[in-house]
């Protein structure tokens, strides 16, 4: 990689030609959308797409202390995971901050690796980085290999989402189990396929070698989707987006305040167990929460949220239109006496005071 | 791709048009921007009787990845804005040079059309 130029996905040609408008995401040049953020929306919702997601990073893990090294790391209790299975959880610093958000897989039988764990885009050096320093640290014995530029990842996701794997895969895949994973041949290409998503829908994500992402993808005829819809679909389910909803210099938050306590294990050991197990017992001042607008308007990123009456409690970090709800939606963090469910709110458009009303998550089942 | 440039409009460089009878500006946005901004979900207006100025902002337009602000091709008073799209921002992307309108604005100035590209000029630029 040249240094100021994005790294560029193996099928950026394949979707330029296919007519994807791009955007740069994490030092990344990604489709942001191929026809339109609705109509890709809408296929996610209703049928089945699929998104090239190989910004997201790859990181293999593997030896004899691979797996203390990753429980020491991710909030979650990766000596749980059996061989075939997955987990979300977020990586902390000695304050319980998060710095990432990534899914552990702890990989079949018939894997010379153990474990991949999935950073987020342009995360990768810096967690491979982190992970070999407390290796070093903890003189544990284990290989760490950022694998981003060898593995493609594609996301199938839809209620139709099964029936295509089905067809398309060449071994079997609909009997695979919400976060489970195995090997499996597409085009006679072996693939990592799982049953894991950001949508909120039914779906599989498939871990593709470089070289042949082209078969793969084209292996699956359905709308293609860019970074657009995967935002506004993730929002209507409430997830969280790195970078974006948390940030460990811009917006630094724990993972109880960010609402994913249930990847925090504190029967186990990990950097920043310490801090989050005090903040457990004290509670949180502010958490993530979700609102609607009632007034027309679209909430954004940094858009400032106050009560009724003018007084600041929160701020907004994700919003948009709902392509689902055909409603303004959005993602921020208030006091925690705000953030009941129904609880009126002003967030400040251009400066102008907007209804809105918090709601739970997700938006959309 | 190619993109619709009618050839009774004149243009904006920001990529706003204006169409011009007897004394009214009728403005909106051209099938080149709509296309850009991708789907149309918000559009903030004046009211009738507030004043345009050419090349300032008049208003803002949003669509699910973007926010941008709209430019006056040419100064006066809003005679009328098109509640329509206060619904139905869609229609911006469907029809922009029709019924994806935005204001009329009572011309103030005749002059200010030649600061304004003409169908060719406007094409040139966003070849």
């Amino acid at each position: 990689m040249e240094s100021g130029e994005d790294r560029r996905p193996p099928l950026y040609e394949v979707h330029d030609e296919r007519g994807a408008r791009f955007t740069e995401f994490g030092g990344w040049e990604m489709p942001v959308e191929f026809d339109s953020i609705r109509e890709e929306h809408e296929s996610v919702r209703e049928d089945v797409g699929i998104f090239d997601v190989s910004h997201m990073g790859e990181v293999t893990v593997t030896g004899p202390d691979a797996e203390e090294l990753m429980n020491r790391l991710v909030t979650n209790d990766v000596s749980a995971l059996d061989r075939g299975g997955s987990l979300y959880a977020a990586v902390t610093d000695d304050e319980g901050v998060m710095l990432d958000d990534t899914v552990v897989y702890r990989l079949p039988e018939d894997s010379d690796e153990e474990f991949l764990f999935v950073p987020n885009a342009g995360h990768d050096e810096e967690m491979t980085d982190r992970w070999m320093a407390h290796r070093d640290d903890w003189h544990l014995d284990a290989s760490i290999n950022d694998v981003t530029e060898e593995w493609a990842m594609f996301a199938l996701q839809g209620p139709e989402a099964e029936d295509l794997a089905g067809e398309v895969v060449e071994d079997p895949i609909v009997d695979l189990g919400r976060f489970s994973s195995r090997f499996v041949q597409v085009e006679g290409v072996r693939c990592l396929a799982s049953r894991t998503g950001y949508t909120g829908e039914d779906g599989f994500e498939f871990v593709v070698p470089w070289d042949d992402a082209e078969t793969v993808w084209s292996a699956f005829d359905c709308q293609p989707c860019g970074l657009g819809a995967r935002d506004t679909l993730r929002m209507e389910a409430g997830f969280l987006l790195s970078g974006q909803d948390f940030h460990p210099e811009e917006n630094p938050r724990t993972p109880y305040e960010g609402g994913i306590g249930f990847a925090v294990k504190l029967d186990t050991e990990f950097v920043g167990r310490d801090a989050l197990e005090r903040q457990k017992e004290e509670g949180v001042e502010e958490k993530l929460v979700g609102f609607r607008l009632v007034d027309r308007g679209v909430p954004r990123h940094g858009y400032t949220i106050e009560t009724p009456d003018g007084e600041e409690i929160g701020e907004v970090t994700s919003g948009t239109m709902s392509p689902t709800l055909e409603e303004p939606i959005g993602l921020g963090y208030v006091l925690t006496e705000y953030a009941d469910d129904g609880t009126r709110i002003r967030v400040l458009v251009r400066g102008e005071p907007k209804k809105a009303r918090i709601e739970a998550l997700p938006f959309v089942e | 791709m190619s993109f619709d440039v009618p050839d009774d409009l004149r243009y904006l460089e920001s990529h706003e048009w204006v169409r011009v009878d007897d004394g009214t500006a009728r403005i909106g946005i051209t099938d080149f921007a709509q296309d850009e901004l991708g789907d149309i979900v918000f559009v903030e207006l004046p009211e009738v009787g507030d004043e345009v100025t050419q090349e300032e902002d008049f208003g803002v337009i949003e669509s699910i990845k973007a926010v941008s602000d709209l430019y006056a091709p040419v100064s006066g008073e809003v005679l009328d804005h098109n509640e329509d799209l206060f619904d139905e921002p869609e229609l911006v992307n469907d029809d922009p040079f029709g019924e994806g309108w935005m204001l009329e604005v009572e011309l103030s100035d005749e002059g200010e059309l030649d600061d304004l590209l003409g169908p060719e000029a406007y094409d040139d630029q966003i070849e």
